[in-house]
Parts: C-alpha cells; sequence; structure tokens
C-alpha cells in the first residue's frame, strides 16, 4: 500500500516535471445545468461540485487508480488496527479570507457541520468515535470498529473543509456566507451573473508554489444541447464536461480540429448501470429467467451503438475502476441459444414483461429499444412502458415493475456504493436507490458486513471476489455497462484531468499552451 | 355509378385514390415484406440509402431497417387515423343532430358543451390527455378523437337546422312517424354528404396528430410510427437526413392523398356547386 502510494505520486510530479508549464490565462468551461448553490457543505449535486471543487478542498485527493494523494493534508498514517488515522497537515495554508486554515477547521467540519448536512457522509461518520486535534496541524480519526472504506471518504465532494470562524454557532442553511464561499482552494470566487456565468479567479497565497497556472475560470452557463455544442465548435468554451452534450455530438466534435476526448475522471464515481429484476414475483423471480436475460442481451452492440462506443460492458455488480474489482466471475456473452434453453427449462409461458426505460432522453430511449428487441428476439414477451422522472422514480421506489433501467455512483469502494443494492437491511420500499431489486441472501450479508468490518486490504479483495462471484450467478439485478461520460476539451489545455473526480478538483494543475 | 363518374372527372382526387391505395396495400402487405418487424437490429448503424443490397432507404440509429419503420408505420397512422375519425363521428352526429333538430334549450346545453371544447387548443388537449392517459395506441386514438369532434357536430347541426323546416319532414310529420323516427330516417340521410367529406378530410388531420404527438415523446413506445421516426431522428439530422426525410414525405404524400380524396367527393356529392373556373 505504502509502496503504491509513492509510485503514484512519483508518477503524477514526473508528469508535470515533464512539460514546461505556462502562466496565465483563462479557462471557459461548460456547466449544465446552473448549480443551485456553491455552498459545498450543503449542496452536493452533479454541477456544484465540478465548481465548488475548486474553491473548497478535502484532507485527500484521489488519483485515477484511486490511490490517495496528498490534499490538504501532507501525509496520513493508518494505525495496524484500522482504528485510528492520523493526518498532517500543510503547512501555511489559509482561507481566502487571510484566515489560518487549522486542525479545529477539520475537526467542526467532520464532526459539527458535515454530521448535519451530509447524509452520505453521515453513514460513514458513524464508525467515528472521536476527533483529537493535538496541534494545529494534527488530526485524528478514532473510529469505534474498523471500516475498510474509511480511507476513500476524504474527497472534496464527500468531506469539504467548511471555515469554522465562519460558520461555527450559526444557522449553517442561512448564514449569508453561503452565497459567497470561502474556502482554501486554488481558485477564489469572484462573481456570479445568474443564468450567464460563474467567474473564479486564481488564489495567489495557494500554499503551494506555482499553482495554480490559470488565472480565471469561467463557467459558463448554456442552457441548450445543440448551442453547447457550438459554443465548442466556435471556440468560445474550452470544455465540455461528460454529460454536456448529446452521445452523437461526442463522436462529432471529437473530431474537430484540436479536440480532445478523454473518458478519464470518472473513476471515483464510477457510474454503474443495470435493469432491475424483480425478484418478487413475475417470470424476474426465476434465477434462470434472469440469466436468460443476461444471455439475451447483445451488451457490446449497446456500447458501441447506442453509446457510440462509450463505456464498457460491466462484468458484475462492480465497476472496474472501483477498488476491489474482479472479472474472475462468469461471464455472460451475447448467446440467444443459450437463452432460450433456459426459458425453456423453467417453462417460461409468453408472460408479458414490461420494462421501464429512464426517462433520461433519446440515448436511454434507444437502449430501451435495442433491450426489448434482444428479449423479444429469444421469445420474452417485452413491451416498454413510457414514462418520466417521476414516473419512474415512483415505480421503482414502489417495486411496480418488472424491469427498469437504472444507474448508480460507487464512490471508490464497493462498502460505500454497491453493498446498498444487495444487501437485505437496505430493502425499504420508498426509495430507488436501496435493494429496489428485492434480492435477499442472508449468507452474502453477512460477508458483505465483514469485508466493510476490516482495514485488511488482502482479506477484503478475498471476501468481496467471492461476493461478486457468487452475485453474478444469481444475477440479482442485470448489469450493463460502465457508464463513459467522457470530457472534450480544446488540446491547447493540459493537465485537465489528473484525478479520480476530474474536472471537480483538478484545474489547479491545469495550463494553457499558447 | 353517376357518382363515381362525378369523382373521376376531377383528376387529382384519382391520383389521390391510387395513392391512398397503395399506402394501404403497403400497410396490409407489412408482416409479409417485413417478418422481423420494424425494431430489428438488422444492419450496421446510419447506412445511407441504396447503400446496401436490401436496405433501400438505409438504416437508423440502431440500424434498423427504415423502409420497414415506414411500411409499420403506415399501419398506425391509417389505423390511428380511421378509428379515431369514427370515434369522433360517433359523438359529434349525434349531439349535432339532436341539437339541431330539437332546438331550444337542448340546442343550447349541447353548443355550449361543443364551445366548451373548442375553446382549449386542440393539440394541447390531445398532449394532456396523452399524458394523463399514458400513451397506448387507444389512449392516443380517444384523444385525437376527443380534440376533433366538435366541428363534426357544429356541421350536422347546422345541416339538420336547414333539412328540418323542409317540406319533406312535415310530409313524414303527418304521415305519422314519431320525432326520432323522423330525425334518423329522412333528416340525416340527407345530411350525409358533407358529413363525408368532412370525415375525409379529418383522417388526415388525426394523422398529423398522431405524427406529433410521436414526434414530441408521446407516440405508443411500442408501435412504429412516422413521428416517432421524426422525432428519433430529429438530433441526428446534420449527419443523417433521410432519417426524416423518407417519414416525412410519407406523411406528406398520405396526408395529401386524403385531402384530394376529399376534395373529389365534395365534388362528386354536391353536384350543384360547380366550382367556379370549371366548365
Amino acid at each position: 500500500m505504502k509502496l503504491k502510494i509513492t509510485t503514484a505520486l512519483a508518477t503524477a510530479l514526473l508528469a508535470q516535471g515533464a512539460f514546461a508549464q505556462e502562466q496565465g490565462g483563462r479557462l471557459d468551461v461548460v456547466v449544465q445545468p446552473e448549480p443551485p448553490s456553491l455552498m459545498l457543505g450543503l449542496v452536493q449535486n452533479g454541477p456544484t461540485q465540478m465548481i465548488a471543487g475548486e474553491i473548497y478542498e478535502g484532507l485527500l485527493r484521489y488519483d485515477t487508480d484511486l490511490n490517495p494523494m496528498p490534499g490538504l493534508a501532507e501525509s496520513w498514517e493508518i494505525s495496524e488496527d484500522g482504528m485510528s488515522y492520523t493526518f498532517t497537515l500543510h503547512e501555511g495554508v489559509l482561507w481566502h479570507d487571510g484566515e489560518p486554515f487549522t486542525s479545529a477547521d477539520v475537526k467542526f467540519s467532520a464532526d459539527v457541520f458535515l454530521r448535519e448536512t451530509h447524509p452520505r457522509l453521515r453513514a460513514s461518520l458513524e464508525y467515528v468515535e472521536s476527533i483529537e486535534t493535538p496541534d494545529d496541524r494534527t488530526v485524528i480519526f478514532n473510529l469505534s470498529e474498523p471500516f475498510g472504506p474509511f480511507i476513500s471518504v476524504f474527497e472534496v465532494g464527500t468531506m469539504p473543509m467548511i471555515p469554522a470562524h465562519i460558520y461555527e454557532g450559526t444557522d449553517f442553511a442561512n448564514n449569508d456566507a453561503n452565497n459567497t464561499p470561502i474556502g482554501t482552494g486554488a481558485f477564489k470566487f469572484e462573481s456570479w451573473e445568474r443564468g450567464s456565468f460563474i467567474h473564479l479567479v486564481a488564489n495567489e497565497d495557494y500554499y503551494i508554489d506555482d499553482l495554480p497556472h490559470l488565472d480565471e475560470i469561467y463557467y459558463r452557463v448554456i442552457p441548450d444541447a445543440a448551442s453547447r455544442a457550438v459554443a465548442f465548435e466556435t471556440g468560445e468554451v474550452d470544455v465540455l464536461p461528460g454529460g454536456s452534450v448529446e452521445n452523437w455530438d461526442v463522436a462529432r466534435l471529437s473530431e474537430g480540429d484540436n479536440a480532445c476526448v478523454t473518458s478519464e475522471g470518472w473513476e471515483f464515481f464510477a457510474p454503474h448501470a443495470w435493469m432491475w429484476l424483480n425478484n418478487r414475483e413475475g417470470p424476474t423471480s426465476d434465477v434462470r429467467f434472469r440469466q436468460a436475460v443476461m444471455y439475451a442481451m447483445d451488451r457490446q452492440f449497446m456500447v458501441d451503438v447506442v453509446w457510440n462506443g462509450f463505456g464498457k460492458v460491466a462484468t458484475g455488480p462492480v465497476s472496474s475502476s472501483t477498488n476491489f474489482y474482479t472479472d474472475d466471475v462468469t461471464q455472460y456473452e451475447y448467446d440467444p441459444d443459450r437463452a432460450r434453453e433456459l426459458l425453456e427449462e423453467m417453462g417460461y409461458d409468453g408472460a408479458p414483461v414490461r420494462l421501464l426505460p429512464l426517462p433520461y432522453g433519446e440515448t436511454w430511449q434507444r437502449w430501451a429499444e435495442a433491450v426489448r428487441q434482444n428479449l423479444q428476439e429469444v421469445g420474452i414477451n417485452t413491451e416498454i412502458e413510457a414514462t418520466d422522472v417521476a414516473g419512474w422514480n415512483e415505480a421503482t421506489a414502489q417495486w411496480d415493475y418488472d424491469i427498469a433501467f437504472t444507474y448508480l455512483y460507487q464512490y471508490g469502494d464497493p462498502a460505500l456504493g454497491v453493498s446498498r443494492t444487495y444487501t437485505m437491511d437496505q430493502i425499504e420500499r420508498g426509495s430507488p436507490w436501496n435493494n429496489v431489486e428485492g434480492y435477499e441472501n442472508p449468507e452474502l450479508d453477512e460477508k458483505w458486513a465483514a469485508a466493510a468490518g476490516t482495514a485488511d486490504t488482502e482479506e477484503r479483495q478475498r471476501l468481496y471476489t467471492e461476493i461478486q462471484q457468487e452475485l453474478v450467478d444469481d444475477v440479482p439485478v442485470a448489469w450493463l455497462q460502465e457508464l463513459d461520460f467522457p470530457t472534450i476539451y480544446n488540446c491547447n489545455v493540459q493537465n485537465l484531468v489528473t484525478t479520480g473526480i476530474g474536472l471537480n478538483d483538478g484545474l489547479r494543475d491545469a495550463w494553457i499552451e499558447e | 355509378m353517376k357518382l363515381w363518374k362525378r369523382f373521376a372527372r376531377n383528376r387529382a382526387a384519382l391520383v389521390g385514390l391510387a395513392v391512398l391505395i397503395a399506402v394501404i396495400v403497403l400497410a396490409l402487405a407489412a408482416p409479409l415484406l417485413y417478418p422481423g418487424g420494424p425494431w430489428r437490429m438488422v444492419q450496421r448503424p446510419f447506412l445511407p440509402p441504396m447503400g446496401v443490397d436490401g436496405l433501400y432507404l438505409g438504416t437508423d440509429t440502431l440500424g434498423r431497417d427504415v423502409a420497414a419503420g415506414i411500411v409499420y408505420g403506415a399501419r398506425v397512422s391509417l389505423l390511428v387515423g380511421l378509428v379515431s375519425t369514427l370515434v369522433a363521428l360517433c359523438i359529434g352526429v349525434p349531439l349535432g343532430a339532436v341539437a339541431g333538430f330539437y332546438g331550444g334549450w337542448t340546442d343550447e346545453g349541447a353548443m355550449r358543451f361543443t364551445e366548451f371544447f373548442q375553446t382549449i387548443p386542440n393539440f394541447a388537449l390531445a398532449i394532456v390527455l396523452v399524458a394523463i392517459l399514458q400513451p397506448t395506441l387507444g389512449s392516443i386514438t380517444l384523444a385525437i378523437a376527443i380534440v376533433s369532434w366538435p366541428p363534426v357536430a357544429r356541421l350536422v347541426r347546422a345541416e339538420v337546422m336547414s333539412l328540418r323546416k323542409r317540406e319533406f319532414v312535415d310530409a313524414a310529420h303527418l304521415a305519422g312517424l314519431s320525432r326520432p323516427r323522423i330525425l334518423i330516417s329522412q333528416v340525416l340521410p340527407n345530411a350525409v354528404s358533407p358529413i363525408i367529406v368532412m370525415a375525409s378530410l379529418m383522417v388526415a388531420t388525426a394523422i398529423l396528430l398522431e405524427s406529433s404527438l410521436a414526434f414530441l415523446g408521446l407516440g405508443d413506445p411500442n408501435a412504429m410510427s412516422w413521428g416517432y421516426m421524426i422525432g428519433a431522428a430529429r438530433t441526428v439530422i446534420r449527419s443523417a437526413w433521410w432519417l426524416s426525410f423518407f417519414p416525412g414525405i410519407a406523411i406528406i404524400i398520405t396526408v395529401l392523398a386524403l385531402n384530394l380524396i376529399g376534395e373529389g367527393l365534395n365534388d362528386a356529392l354536391n353536384p350543384n356547386l360547380e366550382r367556379a373556373g370549371k366548365p
């Protein structure tokens, strides 16, 4: 583990040293949709994370292999038993208003502010018994029991550092300072013209010399996808973050002069798409039917055609960019004959099966049509249901579906973003994000718990491998693909994506080649 | 035969009829021409027309045969057009007839009710209805019928009002026929011609309405229709023109054919109304 960290660091440093970086310049980035707020401690939706991640910082950053890198903490140590995490903070870090950043801010952020406002982090903080601050530059998290994924919760969107001197003792949600966010990041908030742009400028007092390279960033609000594509073509914007233009436009735009494309920068989120299969009733409750669905689908075709080649066929519940992934599982190749055999064996009687697409636009609709065609060809009587976002939420949350599309983030670790889909304590009507399919396997539940409750990486890998192998045979849901949200950018922009959350915290290292 | 002769005098109407018959034949023959159905992914996506043998109109975003889509789309368009018109007639004709024949409060009530529907823009009401009912062929047909019956009611009412004062109605009355009987057996048959002409135009309008709904994503997701094809192709119009072009042509010629037929029927059924400029 230690060795891995240092090599990653060395490569990062080498990569930077290989170029003569140029200082200065302005970067125009599309933001879609306009964020409701930039106060990252209160709001964590996508656009907010992308912009506020440059203003605020976390204790750690993660490279594209999800190895921790120094952030506000210049070094860290995990005790042998995995019960205590000690961080040493960078020296001379200042908030944007000039106040010094200290360990007291860390304790306030984790123990007070985020415990109240950040549900996803709160679940992990349950394991934290106490936070000690022996001096201004040292913070110790003491856990009540070992929690394997704990090292993955210090990313800026998960645990942003909040200034105690501004928020302590105030009503967090209604503090006036929420409109003028104060962080420690490489860029400072300058102005926000609603409906038009958000302007950040370089933080001249940043604690790493020469960073940031850019003078200023404009996040441009352009509501229409076609106009965003045109803005990039005319050079009005330099960066189109993942998801800001339609898929087929990605292919077209990336062929343009001086246009670069990268799929990196999403490893931490690892958006994973699958279809819920209702394990409770109907033909989908039979494991042979579920396997038949897997064999019936030409998933490579879906990646190549529906998604224009962006993405990767999923082998199971864990994304290949998430920690503890294994490909040593049963592979479901496209095999319609095998699917027909399985259906024959279970005695499927042609009962109609409803297919609920995710109402996120054209690509998802085409995807559902391709799946329906594949299923119909092996004899599954499939009909697409028309739906909207509210209807989709309702149907999945209330378990009123046969097959339904979805995708979720994995947050770097199976215990943070995967287990919630498969364990029995996550079966609760009313949420479309938990164990919606109704899969029950008490034996695996124990393994999930054991794997989360140890800091021993090898033991965790062994358990997660077993879990993945068994799940893939049971097919509780039909995994489709690891989604790609490619970033398109002007090739003159260097070092744009260097971390596992990409644009969310990477612009401090970016520079523009003239 | 006289009727056919008068119809055939209008050359344009004959052309329209020929086109419509061709469309109907294609629609009926769809399962024979393309037994795999319109959704089958047969080749690489985005193949241009005539690019590959047997794929005369090219393939769409998923590699489905555009020609198969057009042929199956004809089934949906014709079916929705005909059925929704029939339903609209079933609502509009009785209501208009009763209103026009009985007059008084019945007329007042029926016409206020009709106006209530007429004040809401057709298309907006159709969208709302389909959105509430969930888009299926049934709900789309019903929604189109509900927005298109008011003109029928008004037309029938006007016809009946002018007919009920005629002498043959008085004669029937004196012969001892009951009022409902007079309405059904004497008055309505004489009002049929304008209804037929109107119905042929309503089918055309219904096809356009269905296409517009499908274009907006409010079509039946399990039925291939022309509007759906154009809607799905809209986003790739810069790189694949044929995906929206051919279904667009299909809609235009079908609607045009129906309009020409309507005109021909008008000429045939109202011989006394010689159109200006004709000998």
